[in-house]
């Protein structure tokens, strides 16, 4: 199994010379990233050449990379002021915001005929998130699409319905960014005097008892 | 001359036959539908976010919560996620158990997809049939777990704790008396290995008792034979799974192309379908009930004759036990360090599959070297299933709506996250 891993990254950085910028193999499992502008032609590949023929799209996951690495807390401190319960967790340090590749899409594929799977990642650096669609390459990513679009608002160009999927009807942000609270921003109520459902800013804090700590 | 419109219509969220909170707006030619529009995220509970939020070992009764009736299966997908970015290999009798257990799941999760298909296409009685087997398989999970459902029994690094010696007992009450509690217990008496095996060996017959309901009767097989027929190729490009992609005669299997646990070791065959309809997913999904049957019983055998531990004995990620925890001082820090701050995963990132009973369910797991995953991604195979519905109503009628919301085993938990 980890022969043929191997064998596959090998190839693929063969292949793609030159598109690629970084093929790894890491847990047994092969990741290869590369610019957002040569993602058709390289899923195009990959899917109709013999020797890749990864014929089913597993997955397609947004991901904003916004707070990666940072710890809530850092340890030097704790004697002097201490995990203050939570209160400061989340803040959102505005300063990545600038760093020029935040968000990524991330394809998981899958080759029946050779029982491989592959990672296939696209950092994206336009403002707003822009990616080409890969829905006429495998029909199963226009759902994966609309969520990511939904959840991070990644926009896929190409994609026939890009509409929210998940979240409500009329819903306003993107609610898996990192700078989005936990708690959201509205909650919903019955309003008995207006006798219908109300929207109105959210009345509840979050509380976090665990900090996140890197060692 | 009037004019002739297409109309629309609203299909739950509240339908009885929509399995949970799915709205489908139709669009109809008289009876016949031009095509189909699910509106999903009634059920949307940011599983992802929360989990991004707390340290690993706490997520994994969210994982219980997202296909509600196959939990283990989905803890197993997560559990491993964390192992495989850990480095850490559970025993062997843990990876036993953790087999005989997802096939138990998967037997619950046929269970209630023939009731509940059964009952939407018009067979009452099978409902019934399927929910008295069930009746007993959530008894294992009980007397393993202490709930009937969503159990948190897979931990990383193992299983929480090893099989009971004893089932618990049914009590006489007001509408039990003794004789009747007495006749109850009769099967009750040994380990939960006794009473899997007791079951096991009941369930074929059960399962033939479905099989002579629904395989040859005449209004089931007019309702599912040719409805809503998918080719292989179109079901690899819907991105198809589990048994959706068997049924269309694909032999695409985890436990056999990809082992896990101890899959490899295990004596059973992947069921295949030849028309890609519904009547043939209803063969296949009834055949890996009596080979999951075969597997459970191969783990009976061996976890009858190799006792050992359950969980790997570090306590940097696994609980310490109570009693050492009241006397020992490390004991206590380690207790007192896992239930505040956890564990921190290596950087890394991972992707671990597993044959689901609805199809490959898998988690996508990126960690920072936190104690909290940066990103968790769901995989759940519903959710690619639904949206090919489109493609697979347009030119039925209505009423084939069911059956194909009930052929693709649809369940809200994990299609809305």
């Amino acid at each position: 199994m980890t022969d043929s891993v191997q064998i596959l990254a090998t190839r693929l950085s063969q292949r793609f010379e030159g598109v690629l910028t970084d093929c790894h193999v890491a847990f047994g499992q092969v990741t290869i990233e590369l610019p957002p502008e040569h993602l058709l032609d390289v899923c195009q590949a990959l899917r109709d050449e013999e020797e890749f023929s990864f014929e089913q799209l597993s997955d397609v996951c947004g991901v904003d990379y916004a707070d990666y690495g940072r710890a809530d807390w850092e340890t030097e401190d704790t004697t002097s002021t201490g995990f203050s319960r939570g209160v400061s967790q989340g803040v959102f340090h505005s300063d990545v915001t600038a760093s020029k590749s935040r968000f990524a899409a991330v394809y998981h594929l899958l080759s029946l005929k050779h029982n491989r799977r592959l990672r296939l990642r696209c950092r994206i650096e336009k403002d707003p998130p822009q990616i080409d669609s890969v829905i006429n390459i495998w029909a199963s990513a226009n759902w994966f699409e609309r969520e990511a679009f939904d959840l991070f608002g990644i926009l896929f160009t190409g994609h026939p319905d890009l509409r929210r999927i998940l979240t409500d009807y009329g819903f306003i942000g993107h609610p898996f960014r990192k700078d989005f609270p936990l708690e959201g921003n509205v909650e919903v109520r019955y309003d008995p005097d207006k006798q219908r459902v109300v929207y109105q800013p959210v009345t509840i804090k979050n509380r976090v008892l665990v900090p996140k700590v890197i060692r | 001359m009037p004019e002739i419109r297409n109309m629309t219509m609203n299909f739950g969220p509240q339908h009885p036959a929509a399995h949970g909170v799915l709205r489908l707006v139709l669009e109809m030619d008289g009876e016949v539908i031009e095509r189909a529009d699910p509106h999903i995220g009634l059920l949307h509970r940011a599983t992802e976010k929360l989990a991004e939020s707390k340290p690993y070992n706490q997520s994994i009764g969210y994982m219980d919560r997202l296909d509600y009736v196959s939990m283990m299966c989905n803890e197993h997908a997560y559990v491993r996620a964390i192992e495989i970015l850990l480095g850490v290999t559970p025993p062997i009798r843990a990876q036993y158990i953790r087999v005989m257990f997802s096939e138990i799941t998967r037997i619950l999760n046929h269970l209630l997809w023939l009731g509940s298909h059964g009952l939407d296409i018009g067979a009452m009685t099978v409902f019934l049939y399927c929910f008295r087997e069930r009746e007993d398989l959530m008894d294992c999970y009980e007397a393993v777990s202490g709930t009937r459902m969503h159990a948190t029994y897979f931990r990383p690094g193992g299983v929480y704790r090893d099989l009971p010696d004893s089932m618990p007992q049914y009590q006489p009450s007001k509408w039990h008396n003794a004789e009747e509690v007495k006749r109850l217990n009769e099967n009750r008496q040994g380990s939960l290995l006794d009473f899997i095996e007791n079951f096991t060996d009941r369930f074929p017959v059960c399962v033939d008792e479905y099989e002579t309901l629904l395989t040859d009767n005449r209004i089931w097989k007019q309702r599912t034979v040719n409805i809503a027929v998918v080719s292989p190729e179109r079901a690899l490009q819907l991105g198809f799974t589990g048994p959706m992609l068997r049924g269309s005669g694909i032999a695409w299997d985890l436990r056999k192309k990809q082992p896990y646990e101890v899959y490899d070791k295990m004596d059973f065959d992947i069921p295949i379908g030849t028309n890609g309809d519904c009547y043939d997913r209803y063969l296949v999904r009834v055949e890996e009930m009596r080979q999951s049957n075969r597997i459970i019983k191969q783990c009976i055998d061996w976890l009858r004759k190799n006792p050992g531990p359950v969980i790997v004995d570090d306590h940097k990620l696994v609980p310490p036990r109570r009693e050492e925890m009241k006397d020992d001082m490390e004991s206590l820090i380690h207790h007192f360090k896992l239930f505040t701050e956890g564990y921190c995963v290596p950087e890394g990132e991972v992707y671990s599959a597993v044959e689901h009973p609805k199809g490959e369910f898998g988690i996508y797991l990126i960690s920072d070297g936190a104690n909290k995953p940066y990103r968790v991604k769901i995989r759940a195979a519903g959710f690619a299933h639904l949206s090919a519905i489109n493609e697979m109503v347009k030119g039925h009628m209505l009423a084939d709506v069911v059956a194909v919301i009930g052929t693709q085993d649809i369940v809200f938990g994990e299609i809305d996250r």
